[in-house]
């Protein structure tokens, strides 16, 4: 490879590197906007306007904490843990297509760089690989801690995320049988027109891999690892200043990286309704060059709008459903979701069998049809007489 | 037996499938809290804006004067007496010759002083005052003391001044003070 095309994916990667950190920065206040908003309340308006400052401050504030390292810990795996907490949750963002492609020209010599970390094709494996030794940071973090809390927590955090990835990766096998390619790249392209974004295609996989994204990002309804009233502060109670600041900073990544997985996989990625059009219209009207990149910036925009969407999504949930307990959390993830999505791979392909891609919508109807006749049917909450 | 009408009646039936889908319910609790989105917010912001708190409100002591502009207080001590925290201390002196403009009657207090520490607040000197010298007012806090020899208030701060008199309204109207303009919509 040449150095120009060289630095060019260098400077994409800074750039995509710099927005991946100031989203997270951002969504912590965002979080907490939201947070007062869905409450009546208006949340941090003091540093700066609208409390623009306050990720700044938070972050000055995490830094003159003292950093304290318990004796009885194991110091190095305890320093170890946030590390490869931040690590593994800043390198899953590598391959998720943010838009077509830039063109410029240098030298006389037109260059043509595709608006991605780097092209992968298996971008899917290496997304799954890379989110489950994301579990690793919070269980060397867990275990380093040498607390009984802790350790739960990580347990907890372990088990959960094993769990889960299972049907995670169940609900995504539809997919990559319809699209015939584990590179994000593809699955966007073959999303191409409005209704056949996978979420039109597939809405049943689509809300089993929802649910598992937020098991796997330690998010509300899932949120057990770090459940304050039973775990004081889950795998993150020793931690103090930074390194605690690293955990809820990776959280944040996590969420970001896979608001932006769930846009790739299921809402078309940077994919908009006439997007071709537009392209071609501007590109015939500015030259192929900055009509191309104009193209692309759009592009770029409206992937960041259907992330900034899912990431308010995640916090709306937060603030709508309570905590699952541990049990029902596991049987949701090992006796509903998994033999739903195995049930959907089975649906899916027997459609593509046929040529016809709309087959989930077969199993999310006749659970509809099962529902509303179940609760029809049921017999009426009789009033218990009350015993006084 | 019910106290009120919104007690529930829990019952621990199986759930029906469309409950254990948990969808339903989980979508109408979205409905629930994203209308929260455009109620109006219910915050307060302090020190910008502030509540009215109404006329029985205890706070910042005042020492009044007469109509004349006469000091009422004549040092008899009862509101150190009643102090629960003793907060308050006093040196009396005899009025001079010449001082009748300044002080009501023949005995006055030469020093009056609250430690701001102490005080809790509770109006016991208030309500012990024979000559309803003392007062807290209802439309002013104690402001916040950094140093330690602000705390004691003396009489150049306890003393009512003629032009900024205190009257105890009972304005039901106020709901909201505020100070700054442009603060105002978000609060109220």
């Amino acid at each position: 490879m040449d150095l120009v095309i060289l630095s060019a994916k260098g400077i994409i990667i800074l750039v995509l590197f710099v927005i991946t950190l100031l989203i997270a920065a951002y969504s912590t206040w965002g979080e907490r906007k939201a947070a007062a908003f869905l409450q009546d309340r208006l949340g941090p308006n003091r540093a700066g306007v609208w409390g623009l400052m306050q990720p700044l401050a938070d972050a000055g504030k995490m830094f003159f904490k003292e950093d304290f390292i318990p004796a009885q810990a194991s110091k190095w795996l305890f320093i170890l843990g946030p590390c490869l907490a931040m690590l593994t949750a800043l390198m899953s963002s590598a391959v998720i297509p943010f838009g077509d492609s830039i063109r410029f020209m240098w030298d006389k010599v037109s260059y043509e760089v595709p608006l991605q970390g780097t092209e992968l094709n298996i971008g899917v494996l290496y997304i799954f690989g890379v989110v489950s030794l994301g579990v690793y940071g919070v269980m060397v973090g867990g275990w380093a801690s040498n607390n009984k809390f802790s350790l739960l927590g990580a347990i907890r955090a372990a088990s959960q995320n094993i769990s889960y990835e299972i049907a995670l990766g169940l609900s995504i096998i539809a997919i990559l049988m319809m699209t015939g390619s584990l590179s994000l790249r593809s699955i966007v392209n073959e999303q191409a027109s409005f209704f056949e974004w996978n979420v039109f295609t597939q809405p049943l996989g689509f809300i089993i891999f929802l649910t598992c994204a937020f098991a796997e990002c330690n998010r509300t309804p899932f949120d057990l690892p770090e459940c304050e009233t039973e775990l004081v502060g889950g795998y993150h109670t020793e931690y103090s200043s930074m390194k605690l600041g690293f955990y809820l900073f990776a959280e944040y990544i996590n969420m970001f990286v896979s608001s932006a997985f769930i846009s790739t996989l299921y809402f078309g990625g940077f994919h908009y309704p006439f997007m071709n059009e537009v392209g071609s219209a501007l590109e015939k009207s500015m030259g192929a060059i900055t009509g191309h990149n104009i193209a692309t910036a759009i592009q770029f925009i409206l992937f960041f709008g259907k992330i900034f969407f899912f990431i308010f999504f995640f916090m709306w949930v937060r603030w709508t459903v309570p905590r699952f307990r541990y049990d029902q959390l596991m049987n949701l993830g090992w006796k509903s979701l998994i033999p739903l999505s195995i049930l959907n791979i089975v649906i899916t392909g027997a459609g593509l069998l046929f040529n016809f891609k709309y087959a989930s919508w077969l199993i999310a109807i006749v659970m509809i049809v099962l529902a509303i006749t179940t609760t029809v049917k049921a017999p009426k909450r009789e009033m218990l007489t009350q015993q006084s | 037996m019910q106290l009120t009408n919104r007690a529930k009646q829990v019952s621990n039936k199986e759930m029906t499938l469309a409950e254990k889908m948990y969808l339903p319910a989980f979508f109408s609790g979205l409905g629930i809290t994203i209308s929260h989105l455009f109620k109006k917010k219910v915050t307060i912001q302090y020190p910008e804006v502030k509540k009215y708190l109404g006329p029985v409100y205890r706070g910042h002591h005042v020492l009044k004067r007469d109509e004349q502009g006469r000091e009422r207080c004549t040092a008899c001590g009862l509101c150190a007496v009643a102090c629960p925290a003793e907060a308050i201390s006093m040196v009396a002196a005899e009025r001079k010759k010449g001082e009748e403009n300044l002080y009501r009657e023949e005995k006055y207090a030469a020093v009056y002083e609250i430690n701001m520490l102490r005080c809790i607040f509770c109006g016991l000197c208030e309500e012990a005052c024979p000559k309803q010298a003392v007062y807290l007012r209802h439309d002013r806090m104690v402001p916040v003391f950094m140093e330690r020899d602000e705390v004691v208030y003396g009489k150049e701060r306890l003393v009512e001044k003629m032009d900024d008199r205190y009257v105890r309204a009972n304005n039901s109207e106020v709901k909201a003070t505020p100070t700054e303009p442009s603060l105002t919509r978000a609060a109220t």
